[in-house]
């Protein structure tokens, strides 16, 4: 090792191979089989389950947890799957906390609910890992249509439409489909290359074509697709991030957090990737605290995150800031960068104290200075490069009902559209749900 | 600290937990090891007839039913009575009491069901200076196919036959082990007092197949592939046992009869619950072989301060219950509850809503924001609301007091005890009154 976490400015190798693999190791152990049955035990079973109103894609979680209890989490993972064919991501990506487990009435009754995401996990997995595809492809409809994005909008689209017998090309800019779950997602949060064999075992329904490396406006138009296909699917993502506007943004060692992501992801050799000294992380969202984190993790001495409101107000969870604590990562709240500071490479942030003044925020006037070598822009993602034509409502493609936008034959869903949280399971919810529809208008 | 000291058909034991004859008492290592761990008495493995010993099998002699991470909720078993030598047993059986003098020694005998097997044993055991005998008229597998165990307990004449020989030959107290394999445990028990028993012990086990094996379809435990219906207990068995117990308590024609009550004693409550049913003391077997002789520890600490709490003597708790035991024929038709739900306990499972709406009186309604409440015109206190509820006093039964009108029915309250021999839809009561 040449390096340290006290090494100055950005620098591979700050962290020994073997530290950087348990860093980097699954965030939440699987259960094993006989810690499934015993968590699988603590459910009720309760009518009209409060988790399955709280699942943004209604899995029938008491079902399928009585399923692993008596021993069938095969059966259980085809009751997941039924909902939320990336019920495998999901169990390790969302946060449950707010969702599912929220929700469960042993969280009211004892502050410790069922422990759903990992049972969910359970069943997963077991099926996958036993190399099953529990689905079966209607006969086919002869239509044919465009997915455009190969996120967990788009992959749950083409495979109800698939599943429905119709025919289905994804196109994704990037060189891999699973859009976040690939790029964007924490390392530790889907180990093992999780997102990429979720893929392949997803496209095993039949009749998806994927198309790599094709990017919306540049390598197919929406007009071409429509001309092509029966309908269209418009599930891209947020490809946009939104600008600093502070001074000094820059220099060199300023990057957005999604792209911070994106390379550690990509990554075969952790130890290879540069991380800085001092690493301040821009905003509130769960980029920001899967940045901060990693950074710390890749052996950043210091880690900071600021974000311009309070606590309660962070989009982030609680549970994520706690996580994210635990690792060693300071928050500092009510704060703004009003400019990066340093001569060519940045060597620290000035930071403004804010207050709310009505609906907006203001600076105090009181500034600080934080060292940084590194800063990470995680301030939201935009749209970018949407097609002419389709309406557009608080930056994001209009939708209405299931994904239905203002131009007859297109549908969206995920990031992209309207309404909704930003998180894996709800644009699952909208893939589906607009596939069935689409399935609905051609067979109509 | 409440006095645990016992005395039953005159034996003193320190305390009334006792190892029920089993394999915990199979031979002088198991039985020490109990008596440091405080046991008060044992009941020493049944023990055959002189000769070649029974042979047992060599595979699993074990079957069991797991609750929640594995909790045994009940062990059947095929395992026979002792397979050790008569004479070694006895011996050991001698050396123990010599030792521990303080500590209660019974000694579990079956033999074929004649009188010169029964008499040619008795003087043999008596030598030991063993405190008593039960005999074994309960097991209900293997032994049972060759006349012995259940298949004399399922006969009342047997039972009386034994018990008469027993009692004619020794001078040590004689306890019967009680079969629950019958229909009405007060014949067996009747003919045992007959016969001139000084008590009588159950449950033994309850003959069972506690599953299936659906790969190979062989009942468990399994033997090469088949299985023998075995005996079961652990706490599943409790309420079984402590029916039986109350049965022989009170019935006119054995009220009075000690009782060694067994069956699923696990902890110093279920103790308890047998004592207070009428049992003189308990024995305890499952729950040792789950959890070693350590747990009775925990029994003599729970009951003793139950006692200390409660302001009684252990022999104030002995039979408190059993005037309390009824036929439902007399049970009060006057006494009107209804379900209660205590809003800030509850934790909108809606397993109550669920229960008492598919299966039951629909006397439950939920509100879109989950507000679960009882339906005083169509609950009858069921009490399955109760039952189901993960919530313990979340929702309880609460009287109505007389003068209310029961919406349900229309009725006011009466505080005037009424039951079923009285009541106008009981033929016989009409019978009677014209």
């Amino acid at each position: 090792m040449t390096n340290s976490p006290f090494t100055p400015g950005i620098a591979p190798a700050r962290l020994d191979p073997a530290t950087l693999a348990e860093n980097f190791s699954d965030l939440h152990a699987p259960l094993d089989a006989h810690e499934a049955l015993v968590a699988a035990d603590r459910c009720y079973f309760c009518h009209d389950a409060p988790c399955i109103t709280a699942c943004p894609t209604s899995i029938d979680i008491p079902l399928f947890i009585r399923q692993i209890a008596t021993g069938t989490p095969e059966a259980a993972a085809k009751t997941i799957f039924d909902q939320n064919i990336l019920g495998g991501m999901c169990a390790r990506v969302c946060p449950t906390e707010t969702l599912c487990e929220e929700a469960c009435v042993r969280e009211a009754a004892e502050g410790k609910p069922v422990e759903i995401g990992r049972l969910q996990r359970f069943a997963t997995d077991t099926l996958m890992e036993q190399g099953i595809h529990p689905f079966t492809r209607a006969a086919a409809t002869g239509k044919r249509v465009a997915v455009v994005g190969a996120g967990p909008a788009g992959l749950a689209c083409a495979h109800r439409l698939a599943l429905h017998g119709h025919d289905v090309t994804i196109y994704d800019a990037k060189p891999k489909g699973g859009g976040l779950n690939e790029y964007g997602i924490a390392y530790y949060k889907s180990v093992g290359n999780f997102a990429k064999a979720e893929v392949d075992w997803l496209l095993e329904i039949g009749g998806i074509t994927m198309e790599t490396g094709k990017a919306l406006g540049r390598d197919i138009t929406l007009d071409g697709l429509r001309a092509e296909f029966d309908a269209v699917f418009l599930g891209m993502g947020l490809g946009g991030v939104n600008a600093l506007r502070a001074t000094g943004e820059d220099r060199s060692g300023v990057r957005d957090a999604v792209d911070f992501i994106a390379d550690l992801r990509q990554s075969s050799d952790l130890a290879a990737l540069p991380v800085g000294r001092n690493v301040v992380v821009i905003g509130g969202g769960m980029t920001a605290i899967d940045a901060a984190v990693q950074s710390k993790l890749l052996g950043a001495e210091s880690v900071t995150v600021l974000y311009r409101r309070g606590r309660d107000a962070m989009p982030a969870s609680r549970y994520e800031q706690d996580l994210a604590a635990s690792k060693g990562v300071r928050f500092v709240f009510n704060a703004m960068p009003v400019a990066i500071l340093g001569n060519g490479a940045v060597t620290g942030v000035r930071v403004e104290y804010t207050r709310s003044e009505g609906r907006s925020l203001v600076g105090t006037g009181e500034t600080f200075d934080i060292p940084a070598d590194q800063v990470l822009k995680a301030i939201g993602q935009t749209l970018d490069g949407a097609p002419d034509g389709l309406d557009i409502t608080g930056g994001k493609i209009a939708v209405n009902g299931p994904g239905r936008t203002t131009l007859k034959g297109i549908w969206a869903g995920g990031d992209c559209a309207s309404g909704g949280e930003d998180l894996t399971v709800t644009a699952v919810a909208e893939g589906r749900d607009a596939a069935e529809d689409i399935h609905s208008s051609l067979m109509g | 600290m409440a006095d645990l000291t016992s005395t039953f058909l005159g034996i003193k034991s320190p305390n009334p937990f006792w190892l029920a004859s089993a394999p915990p008492t199979d031979k002088a290592y198991n039985v020490e090891r109990a008596f440091q761990a405080g046991w008060g008495g044992v009941v020493w493995k049944t023990l055959g007839e002189a000769g070649p010993p029974v042979v047992n099998v060599n595979g699993p002699r074990y079957g069991a039913i797991w609750g929640a991470d594995r909790r045994l909720l009940g062990l059947n078993n095929i395992e026979l009575i002792t397979d050790r030598p008569l004479e070694v047993n006895l011996r050991e059986i001698k050396e123990v009491k010599r030792k521990w003098p303080d500590r209660a020694m019974i000694v579990s005998l079956m033999v074929p069901c004649e009188e010169q097997a029964w008499k040619a044993i008795l003087p043999l055991v008596e030598e030991t200076g063993a405190d008593g005998i039960e005999l074994n008229c309960g097991c209900p597998h293997g032994m049972s196919e060759r006349g012995m165990g259940s298949a004399v307990g399922q006969a009342p004449d047997l039972i009386e036959a034994i018990t008469r020989w027993c009692k004619q030959t020794t001078r040590m107290p004689v306890i019967v082990k009680l079969t629950p394999n019958i229909t009405d445990i007060r014949g067996p028990a009747r003919a045992a007092k007959k016969g001139g028993a000084d008590a009588v012990s159950l449950i033994n086990t309850v003959s069972s197949i506690t599953s299936v094996n659906l790969d190979n379809f062989s009942p468990e435990p399994s033997i090469d592939g088949k299985g023998s219906h075995g005996g079961y207990c652990g706490p599943a068995v409790k309420p079984i046992a402590l029916n039986m117990v109350a049965e022989i308590a009170r019935d006119p024609e054995t009220h009075g009869l000690p009782i060694s009550g067994i069956g699923g004693v696990t902890t110093w409550r279920d103790a308890a619950e047998f004592l207070a049913l009428g049992a003189g003391n308990v024995q305890v077997c499952t729950a040792a072989m789950t959890y070693g002789f350590k747990i009775v520890q925990e029994m003599i600490s729970g009951l003793s301060q139950y006692l200390d709490e409660k302001d009684m003597a252990l022999s104030d708790l002995i039979g408190r219950a059993t005037p309390n035991v009824t036929d439902w024929q007399y049970l009060n038709l006057n006494y009107v509850t209804k379900a209660r739900i205590d809003q800030d306990a509850c934790i909108k499972c809606g397993r109550c809503y669920a229960a008492c709406e598919d299966t039951s009186h629909q006397a439950i309604t939920m509100s879109p924001d989950r507000v679960f409440e009882v339906q005083d015109d169509e609950c009858v206190a069921c009490n399955l609301c109760v039952n189901v509820c993960p919530v313990e006093g979340c929702i309880t039964m609460e009287q109505m007091e007389a003068g209310a009108v029961d919406p349900r029915t229309g009725v006011t309250v009466s505080d005037d005890y009424a039951n079923w021999t009285t009541h106008p839809n009981n033929p016989a009561a009409r019978s009677a009154a014209e």
